[in-house]
């Protein structure tokens, strides 16, 4: 019999067993996972949990009965340490050794940790284990100083907003969303702060930190000092790939795949979600994204072609994203950061934005989108980008939209 | 034949459902799922729970 590997139980390693069975696979599916917890999902770590609006059982992504159920091996807490390709084995830190005939990496990636070492205090949000720590830290009266102005700072700034503390935002860039979105956009981004408390120290970068819980002080490179009881640092993340460094895997920033998710020279092994950097053949490159759907529609393509090999298929998805901060549903399809302009139907500001940019090149070729409050649009752009469109005809669409009329 | 219900309380909008079955899913103006069709053909079953599984809220679901 035909065992399968699976390692790493967030979305991407869950997703990959579901879809094993469900394409077919017969075969033993072992799922290890170095956190003894049951597999949960992460983006309501930095919303609906923080904010204590949703328990551990609302982002459960699969259960010891639903495992049973799949016949899925579930080998919990225990996480793998070394990768033996050659010799088709896996061996974990509790010392037992797993073989496969195949194997998929969905190791993820770690929080970039505060290079401010203080006692206690300072956090950042990648595990449950950090999303129920910080959520305790919330529950001190004092001021937060959230440093990173990227999509999981923003999030968190806005449900701490939202319990009622007093929140300052602290990034090094001008713009921390218009990398991704443009200047333009960015201001918008920016002003959503301000419009609900929320103080942008954006421009600035962070000296130091000091003090304990409760008792914090952040120094910034302005010279000016920020007071903080809970300080919260969302500066990215970077791929769990330590393990694999003695496997002989091209692993660089993420192990390098092809684009049917097998890492390169060692078809046997798979890799997907936030480890892989494969190979978009629709971008001719090599990508790593730290997305959700990446990571459900990469386990979709790995599981088929170990259950299919003669018949292979290719992960080349448009990007999509989403975050949700303070009033806005925020999603961002395809690469708006690659265009040259953008124009926007709607309108971001005030209480009932609702809007769409489209991003296009000097070619008048559709590139992104990013909607607010709009997911009619976003559908519809999504759609349209995985046809080939042009910017003009994304417009004439949205502009016949019901909604557009509303929102112009 | 299987029966694919949508909780619309829990749906967000984020579309990913449709983008995986068009022909199955559709959104409305206020950004709630809206399903196009509720009897499954077994035939049609894995693709359309495929696309069940790429809902972020766990929304749909595929039964008996
Ligand atoms: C707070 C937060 C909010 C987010 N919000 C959004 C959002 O709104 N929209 C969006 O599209 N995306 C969002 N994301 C990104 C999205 O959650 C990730 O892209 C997704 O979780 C990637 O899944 P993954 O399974 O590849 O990796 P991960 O989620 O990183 O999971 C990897 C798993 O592998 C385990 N592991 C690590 N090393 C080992 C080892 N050696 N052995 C065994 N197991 C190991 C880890 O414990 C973990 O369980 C968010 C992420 C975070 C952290
Ligand atoms: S994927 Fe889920 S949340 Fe998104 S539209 Fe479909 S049902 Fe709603």
């Amino acid at each position: 019999m035909s065992t399968v590997v699976v390692v790493g139980s967030s979305v991407a390693g869950v997703r990959t067993v579901q879809a094993l069975r469900s394409e077919g696979f017969t075969g033993r599916v072992v799922l290890v996972g170095a956190e003894p917890e049951l597999p949960y999902d992460k983006p309501p770590l930095s919303k609906q949990f923080l904010a204590g609006a949703w328990d551990t059982d609302r982002i459960r992504l699969l259960t010891a009965e639903r495992a049973a159920e799949l016949d899925v091996e579930l080998r919990l807490g225990s996480a793998a340490e070394r990768l033996d390709v050659a010799g088709r084995q896996v061996h974990l830190a509790d010392g037992s050794v797993l073989g496969f005939d195949a194997v998929v990496l969905a190791t993820g990636a770690a929080a970039r940790p505060s290079p401010w070492p203080v006692e206690s205090g300072v956090h950042v949000v990648r595990s449950l284990t950090d999303a129920r720590a910080l959520r305790a830290g919330l529950d001190h009266e004092g001021p937060v100083v959230v440093v990173g102005g990227g999509f999981i700072g923003a999030e968190v700034a806005a449900t701490a907003s939202a319990l009622g503390r007093a929140v300052t935002v602290v990034d090094p860039l001008p713009s921390p969303i218009g990398r991704v979105v443009g200047a333009e956009l960015g201001e918008h981004f920016t002003g959503l702060h301000h419009r609900h408390g929320v103080v942008t120290r954006f421009g600035t970068g962070v000296e130091s930190v000091t003090g304990v819980a409760g008792d914090l002080a952040v120094a910034l490179t302005d010279g000016t000092t920020l007071p903080a009881a809970t300080v919260v640092v969302g500066i990215g993340a970077t791929p769990n790939d330590g393990w694999l460094a003695t496997s002989g895997l091209l692993v660089e920033n993420g192990v390098t795949c092809d684009e049917h998710c097998r890492a390169v020279d060692a078809p046997d092994v798979l890799v997907v979600g936030d480890l892989a950097r494969w190979y978009h053949p629709g971008h001719g490159e090599h990508l790593r994204v730290e997305h959700w759907t990446n990571a459900v529609d990469s386990a979709v393509v790995a599981a088929h072609n170990i259950a299919h090999p003669d018949d292979l298929r290719t992960h080349a998805p448009v990007e999509y994203v989403w975050s949700d901060q303070y009033d806005w549903r925020i999603q961002i399809v395809g690469r708006p950061a690659r265009a040259a302009r953008h124009e926007l139907v709607g309108s971001l500001t005030g209480d009932a934005a609702r809007a769409a940019a489209v991003y296009t090149d000097d070619e008048g070729r559709l590139l992104g989108a990013v909607t607010v409050n709009w997911p009619k649009a976003l559908v519809l752009c999504r759609r349209l980008l995985g046809a080939g469109a042009t910017a003009a005809d994304a417009l004439a669409q949205l502009a016949a939209l019901p909604a557009a009329r509303v929102a112009a | 034949m299987p029966r694919l219900t949508a909780d619309h309380e829990a749906c967000q909008g984020y579309g990913n459902c449709i983008t995986g079955a068009p022909d199955v899913y559709d959104i409305d103006d206020d950004g709630v799922v809206v399903l196009l069709t509720q009897e499954i053909p077994e035939g049609d079953r894995a693709r359309v729970e495929e696309a069940a599984r790429s809902c972020p809220v766990d929304a749909l679901r595929v039964e008996d």
